[in-house]
C-alpha cells in the first residue's frame, strides 16, 4: 500500500450514493410544487367545463348561473392593475433611487430601510383598513377603483422598492465613476447610467408585485369592492369589483352551479396573470439583452 | 528653459479616519508632457491622481487639504464645482469601464450630457481616431462596446473622455488588466496624445513609467520621494530608496 492509500479512506462510492440521494431529494422537492400546480390546473379547467365560454366573459353577474358573467370583474381588474401599477412604480423606483443614490448612509437611514422590510410583512388587510380610512374616508375618493388601485399600491411598493434597490445596487459602481468623471451630475449619472442597467431587474420585482395584487382580495374587502356590480367602471371614481373578489362570491353561492362559474373565474383569473407576466417577462429579456455585461 | 504646469500640488494631504494617506505632496504637472507616478502598493498613487479631478470626493470618508492648482485656480476653493473640474480634466480608469452601449454611444456620452453643439459624428470618429481605435471599429459603430476585447475597451475608454477635449488626462494604472500586446497599443496611444493633451499616468509597472513618461513621480507611504525626468532617474536617481525600487529590490 502506497503511504496514500494508508492515510486516507476515500469511500466513493459511498460519497457517490450521497450526491445521487439529494439530487432525487432536490428534486422531488420539485416535483411538490408542479404536482400541485398540475392538479389544480386540471381539477380547475375540467369543473369550469362547458361554463367557460364567451357568453361567460361578455356578460354581467346574474342570479341565474345560465346567464352569469365576469365582464365587469375582468374590467375592474385590469384598470386596478393600471392604477396600482402607475402608483406604485414611479413611487417606489423613486424611493429606491434616493435611498441607493442620494441618501446619506445614517441612523435615520437605516431606519427607513428597516420599516421597509416590516411594511413587506404586514398582513393585507391591514391595508385595506388604511386604504379605508385615508383613501375612502380622508381624501373622500368613496368606494372607488382610485381609492383600491392606490390601496394596492401601497401594498405592493415595499416590494418594488426593495427590488428595485438590489437593483440598482448591483449596477457596477465602475459604470458611475466612468459617468462622473465625464462631468456627469448625479441626475445625469442616475439617468443615463445606472437606470438603465438596472431596468431588468427592476421589472423583475414589479412582475412579482403585480402578480401579488392581481390575486388579492382582503384588503379591497374594506373599501368596498365586494358589492354586487352591474356596470363597467367609467371612471377612476366609479365602484368596481375584481376577478378574486367575483369568485369568491360566487363559490359562498348554495347552487352548485356556482361552483363550476366560480371554477370558469378562476381559469380567467390565471389567464389575465400569464398574460402580463409574459409581457413583464418579454420586456426583462428584450432590456437583458441590450444591457448584458461580459 | 522653464516649463508651464498645469496643475500645481502644494501640500496636498489626504486622510481616511486616522489614516493619513498622503503626507503633504508638492509636485508640478508640465504641459503636454507625460507624467508618470510610481510607486509600491498602498503607496497613495491612485489617491493622489483622484485627487486632481475630485473623484476623491466619491470616496466615503476621505479628508482632503492643501491646494490642488489648476492653471492657477484652486479647485478645491469652495467656488469650484466638482462637475466643472472632471468636465475639463478627464479620467480612465484601471479595469476598462464602457457603457453597455453601443460603441458610438460610448464616445458621445460625455459630449451628449455636457451639451456638445457641433458634429457629433465627426467628434466620435475625431475621438477615436485620437485613440488609435476608429480603424477597427468604423465598421461596427453601433455594436455594444463589451463585443470588444480588453484592450480595444480601454481605448474606447481614452476615445471617450478625449471626445471632452480635456486639457489633462489621467490615467489610473490603465494597462494593469490588458496583455502585452494591448499594452503596447495604449502606451502608443497616450504617447502619440501628448501633443494635444498632458498627461499623468499611475502605474505600477516600473519600465511603462521609463517606456512613456517624460517626467517620473515615486512615492512611498504618502511621501513623495523624488520627481524629475524620468531619463535622469532611471539613470542616477538622487534618493537611496528611489534606486531600490526602480532596481526592483522592493515593491
Amino acid at each position: 500500500m502506497s503511504p496514500q492509500e494508508e492515510s486516507f479512506f476515500p469511500n466513493l462510492e459511498g460519497r457517490k450514493r450521497l450526491d445521487l440521494i439529494f439530487k432525487w431529494i432536490f428534486f422531488s422537492a420539485n416535483l411538490v410544487g408542479l404536482l400541485v400546480l398540475l392538479v389544480l390546473a386540471v381539477k380547475i379547467v375540467l369543473d369550469s367545463w362547458g361554463w367557460l365560454d364567451v357568453q361567460f366573459i361578455t356578460s354581467f353577474p346574474s342570479r341565474f348561473p345560465e346567464k352569469a358573467g365576469i365582464l365587469p370583474a375582468i374590467y375592474g381588474t385590469v384598470y386596478l392593475m393600471i392604477i396600482t401599477a402607475l402608483f406604485a412604480i414611479p413611487t417606489g423606483i423613486a424611493a429606491a433611487i434616493f435611498l441607493e443614490e442620494y441618501a446619506k448612509k445614517s441612523k435615520f437611514l437605516s431606519l427607513i430601510q428597516i420599516n421597509i422590510y416590516n411594511l413587506a410583512g404586514i398582513p393585507s388587510i391591514v391595508y385595506g383598513i388604511l386604504g379605508l380610512t385615508v383613501f375612502v374616508r380622508w381624501l373622500n375618493l368613496g368606494r372607488s377603483l382610485l381609492a383600491g388601485g392606490l390601496t394596492m399600491g401601497l401594498l405592493v411598493l415595499p416590494v418594488v422598492i426593495v427590488t428595485a434597490q438590489e437593483a440598482i445596487r448591483a449596477v457596477p459602481e465602475s459604470l458611475r465613476h466612468a459617468a462622473y468623471a465625464l462631468g456627469a451630475t448625479k441626475w445625469q449619472t442616475v439617468r443615463y447610467v445606472v437606470l438603465p442597467s438596472a431596468l431588468p431587474g427592476m421589472l423583475t420585482g414589479i412582475i412579482l408585485a403585480l402578480s401579488r395584487a392581481i390575486g388579492e382580495t382582503a384588503p379591497l374587502i374594506p373599501i368596498g369592492a365586494l358589492t354586487f356590480i352591474r356596470t363597467i367602471p367609467k371612471s377612476p371614481l366609479d365602484s368596481f369589483t375584481v376577478l378574486p373578489i367575483q369568485i369568491y362570491n360566487w363559490t359562498s353561492r348554495p347552487q352548485d352551479d356556482f361552483r363550476a362559474i366560480a371554477a370558469a373565474g378562476i381559469v380567467v383569473l390565471l389567464a389575465v396573470l400569464i398574460c402580463m407576466n409574459s409581457a413583464a417577462i418579454f420586456l426583462r429579456n428584450k432590456y437583458q439583452g441590450r444591457t448584458k455585461e461580459l | 528653459m522653464s516649463m508651464e504646469s498645469v496643475i500645481s500640488i502644494r501640500d496636498l494631504r489626504v486622510s481616511y479616519k486616522d489614516h493619513e494617506v498622503l503626507k503633504g505632496i508638492n509636485l508640478d504637472i508640465y504641459k503636454n508632457k507625460i507624467t508618470a507616478i510610481i510607486g509600491p502598493s498602498g503607496c497613495g498613487k491612485s489617491t493622489l491622481l483622484r485627487c486632481l479631478n475630485r473623484m476623491i470626493d466619491l470616496v466615503e470618508g476621505a479628508r482632503i487639504s492643501g491646494k490642488v492648482l489648476f492653471k492657477g485656480e484652486d479647485i478645491y476653493s469652495p467656488k469650484v464645482d466638482p462637475v466643472r473640474v472632471r468636465f475639463k480634466i478627464g479620467m480612465v480608469f484601471q479595469k476598462p469601464n464602457p457603457f453597455p452601449k453601443s460603441i458610438f454611444e460610448n464616445v458621445a456620452f460625455g459630449p451628449r450630457i455636457n451639451g456638445y453643439k457641433g458634429d457629433l459624428s465627426a467628434l466620435v470618429e475625431r475621438s477615436l481616431r485620437w485613440a488609435g481605435l476608429w480603424d477597427e471599429v468604423k465598421d461596427r459603430l453601433g455594436e455594444n462596446a463589451y463585443a470588444l476585447s480588453g484592450g480595444q475597451q480601454q481605448r474606447l475608454c481614452i476615445a471617450r473622455a478625449l471626445a471632452l477635449e480635456p486639457e489633462v488626462l489621467l490615467l489610473d494604472e490603465p494597462c494593469s488588466a490588458l496583455d502585452p500586446v494591448s499594452t503596447m497599443r495604449v502606451e502608443e496611444t497616450i504617447t502619440h496624445l501628448k501633443e494635444r493633451l498632458t498627461i499623468v499616468i499611475v502605474t505600477h509597472n516600473i519600465q511603462q513609467a521609463a517606456r512613456v513618461a517624460d517626467y517620473t513621480a515615486f512615492l512611498l507611504q504618502g511621501e513623495l520621494v523624488e520627481f524629475g525626468e524620468t531619463s535622469r532617474m532611471f539613470t542616477v536617481p538622487k534618493d537611496k530608496r528611489t534606486e531600490d525600487f526602480i532596481t526592483g529590490r522592493f515593491g
